[in-house]
Parts: structure tokens; sequence; C-alpha cells
């Protein structure tokens, strides 16, 4: 039996077609050499820049569009919880600016104790208790400050009231926990003192305006500004030797038995805070001794 | 009720004049809060505890201040006295009422008071006084005549309910 012959034949138009893909592939593979070895070499980078530069500016802008609309729709829930944050913060910003403020006058507080302790420690021969200014008189015609201890503290009417400074009064009214303390700028003040560079005597009296003045200088006396007032101790109210403040300015008139001058307390009266009362000293009662018009 | 909640009231207004409003002079001269809140209370048209709140309002001060006990119970005790005098006469306009009574009070408690230190050997300036003292006093209490008026109106509302007809 015969078989059929099976030889393939191949077609002239295939061969063709055949020889043309391989020279197109083989002309693309040169090409491509040939243009990765241009880029390579740099020839190519200003094509490039022309050609990249616009898909740049496209792709940055379709970025940024998306980042619009991406935040458009995912910014509420943010907004939310930023506030939410935003609140928690500017809680905690109170708090640390009320324990800021609280630590201030606790340095303030601090500050001043150390100074009052070290007059302490100056003036051993006193026995001190410190006591902070609660509140002042509410008529404006008198200068008087409500103090936090009382007789409970053993302070009494009459006790001498300092700071490290100087004098500031003396008590006045005690309660079991507070006390009333005349300022020395009270009207109703009257206070010996001496001058300490003429050694003479002279009474410090307390003005309505808050000021302080010295009275019954003798004329003879040479006083200047400059001379520091200090505590006499006549009359028993106050210890000796205690610190008022400085002459400022004489009045002299030959007509006059007496000169007045003025006086510049060392303490400051409006930003008194924590006083020092002296409990060691009890005044004299010398009144009954004074003799009076009546007295043979 | 009414002259219950007086006692707290002057507590803390007391307490607020002596902390606070004693530190902020103008000059030397201060405002009176107990005085402008009795006086306020005095002007309100249904109130009938002004009695009493004058004379716990003076009490308190009397017993925190330094000057002779009783003096600023008289002053608040006449302020009172001319605040129910002009309730009657200008009725309609509370406001002129509470600042002619505040402007009054003022000076007659601030007289009495020097009359009193004078009294007992503390004589003030009296030109000084009125310069520094009595005048910027007189100028915080006119300014805050006010809004002390308001609250203590709308304390009195909250204490004397307007009885309505049916």
């Amino acid at each position: 039996m015969l078989m059929p012959d099976k030889r393939i034949s191949i077609e002239p138009h295939m061969f063709k077609f055949t020889t043309s893909r391989s020279l197109q592939t083989v002309v693309l593979i040169l090409i491509v050499i040939g243009l990765i070895v241009m880029a390579l070499g740099g020839y190519l980078s200003s094509l490039s820049r022309i050609v990249l530069n616009p898909l740049i500016s496209a792709q940055a802008w379709l970025y940024n569009r998306y980042q619009a609309i991406q935040e458009f729709y995912t910014v509420p829930s943010d907004l939310v919880r930023l506030r939410q944050r935003n609140a928690e913060l500017e809680a905690e910003v109170a708090r640390l600016q009320s324990q800021v403020i609280d630590l201030q006058g606790q340095i303030s507080e601090v500050d001043v104790l150390t100074t009052l302790l070290d007059f302490r420690r100056a003036h051993p021969e006193n026995e001190y208790v410190s006591a902070s200014v609660i509140g002042r008189d509410t008529s404006p015609f008198l200068h008087y400050v409500i103090i936090n201890r009382g007789s409970d503290d053993g302070l009494r009417r009459g006790m001498p009231v300092v700071t490290n400074q100087g004098l500031v009064g003396r008590i006045d009214a005690v309660l079991p926990n507070a006390a009333r303390l005349q300022l020395i700028t009270d009207t109703d003040s009257r206070i010996n003192i001496r001058l300490k560079q003429s050694n003479a005597d002279a009474v410090l009296v307390g003005q309505v305006t808050g000021d302080v003045s010295l009275e019954m200088i003798p004329q003879d006396i040479k006083v200047e500004a400059g001379d520091l007032v200090l505590t006499s101790g006549l009359g028993g109210d106050y210890p000796p030797n205690l610190l008022i403040g400085q002459v400022t300015g004489v009045r002299r008139h030959e007509a006059e038995l007496f000169q007045t001058a003025s006086v510049q307390p060392v303490v400051d009266f409006t930003q008194l805070q924590i006083v020092l009362v002296i409990t060691n000293f009890q005044p004299v009662e010398i009144s009954p001794l004074i003799p009076t018009p009546s007295t043979p | 009720m009414a002259t219950l909640i007086a006692i707290p009231i002057f507590i803390g207004l007391a307490i607020f004049q002596s902390t606070v409003v004693s530190r902020i002079p103008l000059l030397h001269g201060t405002a009176d809060l107990v005085l402008l809140a009795l006086v306020a209370w005095a002007l309100q048209e249904r109130v009938k505890t002004h009695w009493q709140w004058s004379i716990i309002g003076g009490l308190l001060i009397s017993i925190l201040s330094a000057m002779p006990f009783g003096v600023l119970l008289i002053g608040y005790l006449m302020a009172t006295v001319i605040a129910l005098i002009l309730r009657r006469r200008i009725w309609k306009v509370p406001i002129l009422a509470m600042f002619t009574t505040v402007f009054l009070g003022t000076l007659l408690v601030h007289a009495l008071s020097m009359a009193a230190l004078w009294l007992v050997g503390n004589p003030q300036p009296f030109l000084e006084a009125i310069d520094i003292i009595i005048l910027p006093s007189l100028i915080l209490n006119l300014l805050l005549a006010i809004p002390m008026f308001i609250l203590i109106s709308d304390l009195a509302k909250w204490l004397y309910p307007e009885e309505i007809e049916v």
C-alpha cells in the first residue's frame, strides 16, 4: 500500500513575511540599543527634558487634584480628631499655666521667707512669729492691715511688727486666729524716733496720704536728707533701734519752735505680704505716769 | 429668707472689699460695696427687709474696720433712710434714685467717719481728705452703682417674685 506524500511545502509569500518580521525586530533592537547608548552618553538629556517636563507637570497636577479630592473626603474625620486633640492640649496648657502661677507665687513666698529668716538670724535677741497679710481696713481713712495670726499664736495688743526691711507698725486688736495691725502711716500713729546721724529725738507721724513725717525736731539740730530714722524706745511702745526710713526733705522756719521733715519709709506698704511680730517685747503703759493739769 | 441671705452676701462683700477693692484705690479713695448693696436693696420696690440688711452690713463692717464701733452702722442706716425717701419720691426712675442715694450716702458715711475720728482725737485734714479720699471714693461708688443695682434687682426679683392676678 502506498502512503501519500506528506512533504511540507513553503509558500514564497510566507518566507517573505518571516524575513521582514526578523528584520523589523533587529532594527528595533538596534534602535533600542542605540537609544540606550545615546542616553548613557548623555546625548538625549535635552530631548528627554522636552518630553518629560510636560509629563511631570501633568503628573504633579493630577497628584495634587487627587490629594485635594482625598482630603475633601477624609478631613472631616480628621477635623473632629484634631479639634478633640486641640481641646486636650488647651486644657493641658491651662493646667500648666495655673501651675506656673502657683509655683511663681510659692517662689515669691519662699524668697520673702528666706529674707525674713536671714533677718531673724541677724537679730537673735528677739522672738518672732511670722504672719501673712490677708486684708486691709475697709475705710480709706485708716491704714490698718489684717494678718492671719492671733492670740492662739501668742500675739498680744501692742506687739511691734517688722519686716526684714524695717518697722511696719504694731498690733492694734487681736482675735484667736487673726489680728489687726496699725501701720506707721496711719494718721493716729505716733512713734518716738532717733535720728542716727545727729542722735536727736523726734516724733514720727503718719499722714492721710500714706506718707510719714517727722515733727518736734529741735531747731538747733542739723537734719539733712539721707539721715536714718530709728525707733528711740522712748515711751515704751517700740523696742529701740528698729529702722524706719530715711529723711528726704527738711522744712525749717525761724518763727517756729520745731523743724519738720519728710521721711521715706524703707517698707513698701503697698506690697506688704509677710510680716514678723516681735513676741518677746511687751509695750509699757506709761500714761498713768504722765502728769495732767489736775495732778498736784 | 430675704434677711438670712443678707448674711452670706455681706460676708462675701466685706471679704472682697477688704482683700481686693481696698487694694484698687483711686488716689486714696476706695469703693464701698456694702453701702452700694444695701442702698440698691432699699430701693427695690417690693423689698421690706431693708433695715435688717443695713444692720447686718453695718455690724459686719464695724467688726472688720478699726473705725470707732457703730459709726459705719449709723452711716449705713442713714443712707437707707435716704434711699427710702427717694424710693417714694422718684419711684419711676430707680436708677436716678440709686445715683442720688449713692452720692448722698457716700458723702454722709465719709462725713460721719471724719467726725468720729475727730472725736476720738484723730482729726483728718479736711481739704486733703476731700481731694484724695472722699471725691475719688464718690467717683468709684457712682461707677459701680449701676452694676450693683442690676445684680441686686435680679436678687430681689428672685426673692420677691412678681404676683400675677389671674
